[in-house]
């Protein structure tokens, strides 16, 4: 039964959000002029605030109707059947909910509505800034519902609704010719990759840090508006770092995602998606330099305004990249063109249109001073690190743009064929690295210098100590990791080197710092605490990738000559079931394919797994048990949660020495994307061991069994089948046979047959029975061996019966293994960095709202700083 | 001059840089005769090409060989590009699993000796979300 209800309400609460969007912009853009603030008259204002919680409530509608959609699996819409499907446990419908575009809007227009509510909240305390910040939320609102409004008028399409009917979605599709309340019965489900806990939490805080980019946006053009050309930094500074900290922890939880899901072999792929928020946030993070660098001595307004301007042209700059369709062939995992591309670069237009025209015709009037900054200036050194900053994203925004030339050469009618660099990695690292190497001293001197008197001396004594500890610190590092081999790497790369130490220099000139305001005011130490976090990412990125270890090469001396024999990659190794390899310092074995089963702690093998005809039902063939607790019998029935995804069981064992562990690297060859490799991390304390699947035997593709050879046997008899020493134990008739519904009258009986293999012995139960006077057979496949072991006919009256025997190539699958050095340090590095823009946030924040009995605090910071 | 200047002249003399090395490091879509003729010329800078997979009367995909029991890095397939020049490609990886089923590829690499050496592959599928078969969980 179709439910059209849902759908209208939620189509409804669209419409109605996008009119009170407008109608809430348009009241607080008279509640904001000149005119009405001086009069006192606050009706336009709460004229405002109304429209904008009925946009709110409108808005809450729309996701509940969209959620209702999803959780209740209705079919009949769109959004459901193309991301959804009827086995999705509830924290994957979530996901669900935000992997298509409209659902990914919604996402965003949910997070300005809490930002709007909240800054609301702070406009009762602070009421000048409420109408213009709230005018421009409003505006944003506006642009931001109509994505998703689904109107067309004429020709032109307004927005795609995620509320489109299946049979309006696809009129042409001949099941709604017949049957237009035609519904489907299950949804073709959510992007396997998206089926990961980071897919459920990644998308919120990213979105929540595109949100929150607006707020000091907003401010920042109401200060123009209004002409509070310098009063609008401080309330918008505690929430700069609020969108600095979630935007960059919402980009590392997208890199972790990369590193644990996706198989290119680590966290970051310079993909246009990525770099899309990159650098958005290099330059949220210049901005945040140049605003902290005004409140304390008044240089750099006009800086500021650039920057956090400059930070939402290229956030929608963002969604336009990824989001119209233009990278096309450039990016892997871009949204698809809804058609909307227009609509985006009206949005973007119009912000970058208005805010840099604002800015210019406001530009003389911002106040600058014109006293010259001396070398030991703090705030002279910080102003280098927001133009290193914004350096470093210029360059990738230069490199991520290539396919916006192409298409807009074509609009003007020249056709241009320039790709992405071949080597990106190399591309990019060339100019990153030295942005890097330069922030990392700029990070030292630059906080070195805030800390001090502005001399030469102090300067001197403060950079005395970090200077030596890096310098010892480092040519033991260096020497050590040269001289002898007690590390897994060789620093000898001089700008790997240079990286190395001036990274290590950031650390210990922060750590300096930290250390001088433990005994004054901890709190203040924020910035410190982060360019440790930045520091340490950088030590992380440096080890992981740049001494990231291929150790699967190929080296089974079955090379033979091909065009080129010589230092070609050869980074993947086959491995036979049960078959060793050497890896490094392992012995590495493929034991065989397993199963994620409910309510079992491990991966169960396939084996013990009879397969029936509901994919995510399954019969137990033997006891399923975890060390010595069973979990299901034979003949239970077990659930299997994700039947498409198999584990490979790769067995690690130190050549010398005891060690040894297991790892699952996953796999799934999906019908519309081929073969989906997740890899197993093993973590060390030093390094991550990661290992991913890289190809296996065709699954669609039947086994290629050898001619079926027969046996005829007794009980007790010992034969050879295909090189391996087999005993008859003799059979016996059973009453249930998995899968099978057994009637009065209908006869079962298996074989039990044990093949004595390499390692271990296995034990085949073929099945014979006689269903409805049918004969069936029900042969058993010992995978470990390649063998089928069919029964074939019983002779009761001599108490002989048939087997019959097929052997096929041994499983096999190949994989590739690397080692990466202290990519923990990296994660570690970004969450010290996210605490010290925690810490940043409530200082700031202290300072925006300075409580009664605080009044002195200015000053005694002040005196700290000076000290 | 004043400090502020020099860091201004400084930052755009290294953002000119950042657009030449950009413009320098881009690769172009070339097809397979300009591929030979670069190689001819030494020049060894990485392009991209774009074709079709060379296919029979059947619809069977024709030399293209993988086998991973002799060697699970050495793929090789013929390709023809948009000018209808065939070319055999050698990727010394394993072969993408759902290679067969592309409608376009591109590959990235140069030609080296006899044959385009491509270090990715990237390919174009029948779109995931457009050709969607309903009649398919119709029918279930």
């Amino acid at each position: 039964m179709i439910n059209t209800l849902i759908g209208d309400i939620g189509h409804a609460s669209v419409i109605v959000a996008f009119v009170a969007a407008v109608v809430s912009s348009y009241a607080y853009f008279m509640a904001a002029r000149n005119r009405t603030e001086a009069s006192g008259d606050t009706s336009w204002r709460n004229f405002a605030r109304i429209a904008f919680y009925v946009h709110s409530a409108a808005v809450l509608l729309i996701i509940f109707s969209l959620f209702n959609i999803i959780y209740e699996h209705r079919y009949e819409y769109y959004y459901a059947w193309s991301h959804s499907s009827n086995h999705l446990p509830l924290h994957f419908m979530i996901s669900c909910f935000w992997e298509g575009q409209e659902g990914s809007f919604l996402l965003w227009i949910f997070w300005h509505v809490v930002l709007g509510i909240a800054l609301i909240g702070f406009g009762r305390k602070n009421k000048v800034w409420e109408a213009p910040v709230m005018a421009m939320f409003s505006f944003v609102q506006l642009f931001l519902t109509s994505m998703i409004l689904g109107v067309v008028i004429g020709d032109l399409k307004i927005g795609s609704s995620p509320f489109i009917l299946m049979r309006d979605f696809m009129s042409d599709a001949p099941v709604f010719a017949m049957d237009p309340n035609f519904v489907p019965q299950d949804g073709t489900g959510l992007n396997p990759l998206l089926q990961n806990y980071w897919m459920v939490i990644h998308p919120p805080t990213l979105f929540l840090g595109f949100a929150a980019t607006l707020v000091p946006f907003a401010f920042a053009m109401a200060g123009l508006w209004k002409g509070k050309f310098t009063e609008w930094v401080k309330p918008a500074l505690p929430w700069t770092h609020f969108a600095a900290v979630t935007l960059g922890v919402g980009t590392i939880m997208g890199a972790y995602w990369a590193y644990e899901t996706l198989n290119f072999g680590g966290y970051w792929n310079w993909d246009p998606v990525e770099n899309a928020v990159y650098i958005p946030w290099l330059v949220l993070v210049g901005a945040i330099h140049t605003m902290v660098a005004y409140r304390r001595s008044k240089q750099g307004l006009r800086a500021s305004f650039i920057l956090v301007i400059a930070t939402f042209i290229l956030i929608l700059y963002a969604t336009f990249l990824t989001r119209s369709g233009i990278l096309g062939n450039a990016s892997v995992h871009s949204f698809t063109d809804l058609g909307l591309s227009g609509q985006l670069f009206t949005y973007l237009a119009a912000f970058a249109v208005m805010a840099v025209a604002l800015l210019i015709y406001r530009w003389k009037k911002i106040p600058a001073t014109q006293k010259e900054l001396s070398t030991y200036n703090a705030e002279f050194w910080v102003f280098i690190g927001a133009a290193v900053l914004c350096l470093a994203g210029f360059q990738v925004f230069a490199t991520t743009s290539i396919p916006v030339y192409n298409s807009f050469m074509g609009f003007i009618g020249f056709e241009t064929n320039i790709a992405l660099p071949a080597d990106q990695i190399e591309h990019y690292t060339k100019f990153q690295l030295w942005a890097g190497v330069a922030i990392a001293v700029l990070t030292g001197i630059g906080q070195l210098l805030w800390w001090k008197k502005a001399d030469k001396q102090s300067f001197k004594d403060a950079i005395t100590m970090p200077l030596m500890l890096t310098l010892l610190f480092s040519s033991l590092i260096i020497i050590l990791s040269n001289r002898f081999d007690i590390f897994d790497f060789k620093l000898d790369n001089p700008v790997y080197i240079t990286l190395f130490v001036t990274s290590l220099f950031a650390v210990f000139a922060n750590l300096s710092i930290i250390l001088g305001l433990l005994h004054k005011k901890i709190t203040l130490s924020g910035g410190a605490v982060s360019h440790i976090g930045v520091a340490l990412m950088l030590l992380g990125i440096l080890f992981s990738s740049g001494y990231s270890n291929i150790i699967s090469q190929n080296n089974s001396g079955l090379l033979y000559s091909r065009e080129f024999s010589d230092e070609l990659n050869r980074d993947n190794v086959l491995l036979w079931r049960n078959e060793a390899i050497d890896m490094d310092k392992y012995s590495v074995s493929y034991r065989g394919q397993f199963f994620e089963v409910s309510d079992v702690p491990e991966y169960v093998s396939k084996e013990l797994i009879f397969r029936t005809a509901d994919e995510y039902m399954a019969i137990a063939r033997g006891d399923i048990k975890v060390g010595d607790k069973v979990y299901f019998k034979t003949g239970d029935t077990i659930e299997l949660p994700s039947p498409e995804n198999t584990y490979y069981q790769l067995e690690y064992k130190e050549r010398e020495g005891n060690n040894s562990f297991v790892l699952y690297p996953r796999a799934q060859v999906n019908e519309s994307m081929g073969l989906l490799a997740s890899p197993d991390i093993k973590s060390f304390a030093t390094k991550d061991l990661y290992t991913h699947v890289s190809s296996i035997p065709d699954p669609n593709e039947e086994k290629d069994w050898g001619e079926l050879k027969e046996y005829d046997v007794a009980a007790g008899d010992t034969l050879i089948i295909n090189d391996y020493i087999a005993i008859i134990n003799g059979i016996e008739p059973i009453k249930q046979v998995p899968g099978v519904q057994m009637a009065a009258g209908d006869v079962a009986v298996q074989a039990d047959i044990k093949v004595m293999g390499e390692k271990k012995t296995y034990h085949a139960h073929p099945i014979f029975l006689i269903k409805d006077q049918m004969v069936g057979r029900l042969p058993e496949e010992v995978e470990d061996l390649g063998l089928r072991i069919t029964f074939m006919n019983i002779d009761p009256e001599n108490n002989r019966f048939k087997i019959g025997v097929n052997a096929t190539q041994k499983d096999y699958v190949i994989l590739k293994a690397m080692e990466k050095p202290f990519v923990n340090v990296l994660w570690i590095g970004s969450i010290i960095m996210s605490i010290g823009f925690i810490m940043a946030i409530f200082r700031r924040n202290e300072e925006g709202n300075p409580k009664p009995k605080k009044t002195s605090k200015p000053q005694s910071k002040r005196e700290v700083q000076a000290v | 001059m004043k400090k502020s200047h020099i860091i201004g002249i400084v930052v755009i003399a290294v953002a000119i840089m950042i657009i030449m090395s950009t413009a320098g490091d881009a690769s172009t879509y070339v097809s397979f005769g300009e591929a030979i003729e670069r190689a001819e010329d030494g020049d060894m800078t990485k392009v991209h090409v774009v074709g079709r997979l060379k296919k029979d009367q059947q619809d069977h995909i024709v030399g293209m060989q993988y086998d991973p029991i002799k060697d699970p890095n050495y793929f090789t397939f013929m390709l023809v590009d948009t000018n209808r020049v065939e070319q055999q490609v050698v990727y010394y990886n394993p072969k993408p699993q759902d290679f067969e089923r592309s409608e376009q590829v591109v590959i990235t690499g140069n030609m080296q000796q006899n044959v385009f050496v491509a270090d990715k592959i990237l390919l174009k599928c029948p779109s995931k979300y457009v050709e969607k078969d309903v009649a398919k969980t119709a029918s279930l």
